[in-house]
């Protein structure tokens, strides 16, 4: 009797136990600013996108089971290292999403190393993160500082810019922004007058817009993001930096900072993006479902790139049946990506992701037909010379 | 990059000016922390967030109610030393007799759930307010280009400090005041209204942190952590000023925004920390503040 109450269970558990391998369980952490200056282009929006990719992507009837949660680092690489620690050691996270704020990244990117986890960012700038700090188990999804400066610096040095005076912010987004946008600078002839750095996060930019104005650079640029450029913009209109002559760059403008501007100040302004709401049908319809979720307000790059990354994981993760991070990270760079939201692309040995990006101007208010209505797209810059070459980023993965 | 003393004497008369302007704000600002704190012996610590709290009603009141700036000049402090006034009534009356240190606690509690009412309704990013068209374009005074509404600033902001010093140093309301905090029992006992009299005294340092608010909502970004970052700033102007004494924070006020105004220029990266430096240095050699008079 007791034998056979032994044979029964055993068979149950081996049931049991054969149905639990056949799924996946994964654990997706939203680490981003959740309540100071860039917590409006990423925040709960990201959190938000990361939900929408694993129900679209139908995770439960592929037998993967996706649990998300997030955290606010409040743009502190200290206390976002503490999560990422807790997260991996302790809650058995296996992707950190997101991390806006450069110098969290490269903190979280080092940690991530160590673990032997997964970091797919989309928020932050740095193009250190795939050139000398790159890591295996890193991939840069959305932008990064050499793609910004090709892009508006770029720009701006072929519309007649070529002496300029930089803006900026004083960490690692900044100085990496700087770095990127003056090399653009000089290899096309142009010079560089000054640079004056202010501190993260600040808020009266009125004394450092002063010495670029007395500077006599025909080009300002805002080495900064999110409230610190809003603010630095409309301080510039203020001063009648722009009146008189001088261009501004946004070297780094969400389409939610453009909102919080108004049209009336903002327009005229060039910027790089990846994504835009409104570029096309796919982006439309996603746009549309993000916002009912979101309050009425429109996704960001960095909201879609969550969306976008999170969605390449899940299809590397089923197409392993498997989440061992080193099969995962090398399936993600083997599989070309394809999404409604980036089109088609590829992620690189350095883990650095390429698709399109695309130079808008903001609209003049007669121009817009309402909110959030805010870009013109002027020039579409094709994914092959958007990003910095693979050989030139000094990432140790790239042999060569 | 600038060399120290390398820069022509224009550019740091230009600087200086802004930083007069930023002083303008951190003198309304401890002016109404140092009367509270002075006066009433409380940390007002939900200060920052009633600055804030005055730039968003000004901003309601344009959107909402189509109400433009010169009158949300006078509305806003109104509206928010009312809530002061509630504030007072509900929470800081209960802690009269108590330690400083839980006026300090409540308030900050306070600031960090307004602030965050606000972010979750309204975002970081900020709303746009603009310079009210009689104050819009500026002047070129040779050595920079002056905005218009910035030189009100300083002159507003001028006013209402010498207007405030004088009420409470010169009249017969700010005597009571003065006397109520030092002997409230006796000035009772005279047929005051003291616990009305406080009430309405913190009313008013709200009112005045409101009308900061409204002044500063034209040029930096109405957003809900526009008060955190400045709050602790004011804190230490009114330390360095001396923690009751009127005029030191005013005279401290505008005197640290020119010194912030240096190190912009001379050295950027320590614009944000100077003023702890200064604080440190003056609480060394007078603990008192420079104004204040000790315990």
């Amino acid at each position: 009797m007791k034998t056979g109450r032994m044979l029964l269970a055993t068979a149950l558990v081996a049931l049991f136990a054969g149905g639990a391998e056949a799924q996946v369980s994964v654990k997706l952490g939203v680490l981003n600013d959740r309540s100071g200056v860039y917590a409006d282009l990423s925040g709960e929006g990201s959190v938000i996108a990361a939900r929408m990719a694993a129900e679209d992507f139908k995770a439960e009837e592929k037998g993967i089971k996706v649990e998300i949660v997030s955290a606010d680092h409040q743009n502190k690489p200290d206390i976002g290292s503490n999560i990422a620690r807790q997260w991996y050691d302790q809650d058995g996270v296996d992707v950190i999403l997101d991390v806006p704020t450069s110098s969290v990244a490269l903190a979280v990117n080092q940690i991530t190393r160590e673990k032997n986890k997964i970091f797919i960012n989309s928020g932050a700038a740095a193009s250190d993160l795939t050139g000398k700090q790159c890591s295996p188990n890193t991939i840069h999804w959305t932008y990064d500082t050499w793609a910004l400066a090709n892009g508006t610096g770029g720009a701006m040095v072929k519309a007649g810019g070529d002496s300029w005076f930089f803006l900026t912010a004083d960490y690692a987004f900044g100085h990496a922004l700087e770095r990127d946008t003056i090399a653009v600078v000089e290899k096309s002839g142009g010079k560089v007058l000054g640079t004056v750095r202010h501190p993260f996060p600040g808020s009266d930019f009125s004394s450092f817009l002063l010495q670029a104005q007395s500077s006599g650079a025909k080009v300002i640029g805002l080495a900064n993001a999110g409230g610190d450029t809003i603010n630095s913009i409309k301080q510039a209109a203020e001063f009648g930096i722009t009146q008189a002559g001088q261009n501004l760059a946004g070297l780094l403008v969400f389409i939610t900072d453009v909102h919080a501007l108004g049209l009336q100040t903002a327009q005229g302004l060039v910027l790089t993006e990846s994504f835009y709401w409104d570029l096309n049908d796919d982006t439309r319809a996603f746009a549309k479902r993000f916002a009912e979720r979101n309050g009425g307000k429109m996704p960001t790059m960095v909201h879609a790139g969550v969306y976008a990354g999170t969605l390449h994981y899940l299809k590397a993760v089923e197409a392993l049946k498997d989440k061992d991070p080193a099969k995962v990270m090398a399936k993600m760079k083997e599989m070309p990506t394809d999404d409604p939201l980036f089109g088609k692309g590829q992620v690189r040995a350095d883990g650095r992701k390429v698709h399109d990006m695309y130079l808008f101007e903001v609209k003049k208010p007669e121009e817009s037909k309402g909110p959030w209505d805010y870009y013109k797209l002027i020039a579409t810059i094709p994914a092959a010379e958007a990003f910095r070459p693979l050989e030139e980023g000094e990432c140790p993965l790239v042999k060569g | 990059m600038f060399e120290l003393l390398g820069i022509p004497p224009q550019a740091l008369f230009g600087q200086l000016l802004l930083g007069l302007i930023n002083g303008s704000f951190y003198a309304i600002l401890s002016l109404g922390l140092a009367i509270i704190f002075g006066l009433l012996n409380i940390i007002n610590f939900t200060h920052g967030a009633q600055y804030m709290m005055g730039a968003f009603v000004a901003w309601m009141l344009l959107n909402y109610a189509g109400i433009g700036y010169w009158w949300a000049l006078l509305i806003a402090p109104l509206i928010v030393g009312a809530t002061g006034i509630v504030i007072d009534r509900l929470f800081l009356a209960r802690l009269r007799d108590l330690d400083h240190l839980y006026g300090l606690l409540l308030t900050f509690g306070l600031a960090l759930i307004i602030q965050g009412l606000f972010r979750n309704q309204y975002g970081v990013s900020g709303l746009p307010y603009s310079i009210p068209p009689e104050l819009a374009g500026g002047r070129n005074l040779g050595f920079m280009f002056l905005p218009n509404y910035r030189g009100w600033v300083v002159a507003a902001s001028l006013a209402v400090c010498l207007a405030t010093w004088f009420v409470i140093e010169k009249t017969r309301l700010g005597a009571y005041l003065r006397a109520a905090t030092e002997n409230p029992t006796l000035v009772q006992a005279f047929g005051i209204n003291v616990p009305r009299l406080i009430t309405l005294t913190y009313g008013f340092g709200v009112g005045l942190a409101a009308l900061a608010g409204v002044l500063a909502a034209p040029i930096y970004s109405v957003n809900p952590n526009m008060g955190a970052d400045l709050i602790i700033v004011v804190f230490a102007v009114v330390v360095i000023g001396g923690m009751g004494s009127i005029l030191g924070s005013i005279v401290t006020g505008f005197g640290l925004g020119l010194i912030e105004g240096l190190t912009k220029v001379f050295y950027p990266e320590a614009a944000a920390t100077v003023i702890f430096v200064v604080m440190v240095l003056v609480l060394l050699i007078k603990p008192a503040g420079l104004f204040g008079r000790a315990a």
